[in-house]
């Protein structure tokens, strides 16, 4: 699935994209590398997309759970689970998402 | 160099199992210690998170295992002595003895003790005429700061009580939000002129008056409560007016106090909090503090300074634990200190710091004037709730001397994230403490 192409997306930056449903985010990170997770957080609903991004991990923009980018693990709380990850391919400077096939852990309350 | 500050750390007393000891003991490892890690905890219970104490779990929606801070299967290898209070520390030999008497001594001590519910007995304001003594015994008297009194409180909290809240701060505001959604008539009696009004300002003030009254809590602002009245269960509250308000419960949310008073005799540094540099030193060596209990030295303010939020106790737990190791600090800008609120199904949000003369700009709001929107406010979204009742956004801009410094959303998430990020890139202008010795900067300004 085409998501954008990378010079759109310029480093530092995310995306959400709501062409999938539940919505996913896309992040070039500062050094250079994409990563998409599932957008919504798992502890109540915000969006990732506008999270803080240092490293590897994306920091929620209401309660500060952070999230691996590279595996959606949760490594600080309130949340308890973690967010699907999804594949990147970069394919002549398009950015590719590959959804993955598990179940998404969306917070209480929220559906799509 | 000192000989003994060559010895390298091999075990760390944490005192204080709460958000910040936890984030300190997790921190440890990120950054590879391998030596004993002891985790001394007051109450007996797991890490667990405060703020749905007020919120999510004392509506029902969350029960206590949702809490937990730690992850599922999380294994820091932390000896944990849950259950028993610290009541000394010997800062030159590293030891700690527990109320039982039970001593544990290691290479460097982390303090974490928090804070705990101010009440109306140690209010300095001389407010507290008749209200002191034996106030705490009194049936339907609570304060909230741990589990138990967030089970305490939620079991008084029937359909039709009558709750007083004393203080419009942010937890009395949070509980009077989630009283009235479980039909108990919440009240907030706040000294304030508005709630938020002195922290915040006007139109911040106008704005959460009108978020609450459109939510069914009852306001009443600029008063003072001298008692508590009793005499075996609570009938009321009094005014310094002598104007007495009946009431079924009552809840004391008029701020709080750090837990210090176990370091009383410890030759520490203590001044509202334990007194750290900007980097959570405290005044002995291979001694730090964080979270609530710590005052760092704030370069802005220039003073020691205790914040009490959420974000800042966790994220300055690495900072304090890269100073206990004494590792270099990775050459990063400081992020501004961060609260949240959720009330009255609303996302407060406020980032920086302020010092009470910068000016305020609205720069998302409806264009409702101040008076207008605590008189007629209601009245307003009666109209509105024909349709859908439209969610209240608001974003306040503080400047000082034209910069930025900090910024408060009602419903703004994103544009709150944006800001952050901004302030945090404006912070690294700040110029380092002149307290601070040259030898703890190395790293810590980003070129
Ligand atoms: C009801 C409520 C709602 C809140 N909501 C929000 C919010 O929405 N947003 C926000 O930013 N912040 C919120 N906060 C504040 C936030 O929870 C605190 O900033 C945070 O808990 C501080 O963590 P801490 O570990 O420093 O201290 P604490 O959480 O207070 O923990 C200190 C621990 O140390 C223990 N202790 C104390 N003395 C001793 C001793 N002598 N020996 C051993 N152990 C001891 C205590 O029992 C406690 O377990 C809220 C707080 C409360 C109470
Ligand atoms: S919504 Fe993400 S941490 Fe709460």
């Amino acid at each position: 699935m085409r998501i954008c192409s990378l010079a759109e997306l310029a480093r530092g930056e995310a995306l959400r994209f709501d062409g999938v449903s539940p919505p996913i985010a896309v992040f070039h990170t500062e050094d250079g590398q994409v990563f998409a997770i599932d957008d919504t957080c798992t502890h109540q609903d915000a969006s990732l997309a506008d999270g803080w991004v240092e490293g590897c991990e994306v920091e929620c923009p209401l309660h500060a759970s952070r999230f691996d980018l590279r595996t959606g693990a949760v490594d600080a709380p309130p949340a308890k689970r973690g967010v699907r990850s999804h594949s990147v391919t970069l394919q002549d400077g398009e950015i590719h998402v590959t959804l993955s096939e598990d179940v998404p852990a969306l917070p209480p309350g929220v559906s799509y | 160099m000192r000989l003994a500050q060559r010895r390298m750390i091999g075990s760390i007393t944490i005192v204080g199992a709460s958000l910040a000891g936890h984030a300190s003991a997790k921190a440890l490892r990120a950054q590879g210690f391998t030596g004993t890690i002891t985790l001394i905890g007051g109450e007996a219970h797991q890490p667990y998170d405060r703020p749905p104490l007020s919120k999510g779990f004392l509506s029902g929606a969350l029960a206590q295992a949702d809490l937990a801070l730690e992850a599922d299967a999380e294994d820091l290898g932390i000896n944990w002595l849950l259950g028993s209070a610290a009541t000394h520390l010997d800062a030159v030999t590293h030891t700690v003895t527990l109320s039982g008497g039970h001593q544990v001594t290691s290479d460097a001590i982390v303090i974490a003790t928090g804070s705990r519910a101010r009440t109306l007995g140690s209010v300095p304001s001389g407010a507290s005429a008749g209200a002191s003594a034996g106030a705490s015994d009194l049936a339907g008297l609570h304060t909230l700061r741990n589990l138990e009194d967030a089970i305490a409180l939620r079991s008084e909290l029937i359909p039709g009580a009558r709750l007083v809240i004393v203080g419009s701060g942010f937890i009395g505001l949070e509980v009077a939000s989630t009283a009235v959604e479980l039909g108990v008539d919440a009240l907030v009696l706040g000294s304030d002129r508005a709630p938020l009004a002195r922290l915040f300002g006007e139109r911040v003030a106008a704005t959460v008056t009108r978020l609450h009254e459109r939510h069914g809590v009852r306001l009443r602002n600029g008063v003072r409560v001298t008692a508590v009245l009793g005499p075996h269960r609570v009938t009321g509250v009094q005014l310094d007016s002598g104007e007495v308000v009946p009431a079924d419960l009552v809840l004391l949310a008029i701020g709080s106090e750090p837990n210090v008073e176990w370091l009383a005799d410890s030759g520490l540094a203590i001044a509202g909090g334990v007194v750290c540099d900007e980097r959570g030193n405290t005044s002995a060596a291979r001694i730090v503090a964080v979270g609530d209990c710590a005052a760092w030295f704030d370069p802005v303010r220039a003073r020691a300074h205790r914040i009490e939020h959420w974000t800042d106790s966790r994220d300055r737990a690495a900072i304090a634990v890269t100073s206990l190791l004494e590792q270099p600090h990775p050459a990063r800008p400081e992020r501004p200190s961060y609260l949240w609120s959720d009330q009255c199904d609303a996302r407060i949000q406020f980032a920086g710091r302020l010092l009470g003369d910068e000016e305020a700009t609205v720069e998302v709001g409806d264009a409702v004037e101040v008076d207008e929107a605590s008189e007629f406010g209601a009245a307003a979204e009666v109209a509105e709730s024909a349709g859908t009742v439209r969610p209240i956004e608001l974003l306040v801009v503080y400047r000082r001397a034209g910069e930025c410094v900090a910024v408060l959303g009602i419903n703004q998430p994103s544009l709150i994230a944006k800001w952050r990020k901004r302030l945090t890139l404006a912070a690294t202008d700040f110029s380092p403490s002149p307290v601070r010795e040259s030898s703890t900067l190395q790293g810590v300004l980003p070129t």
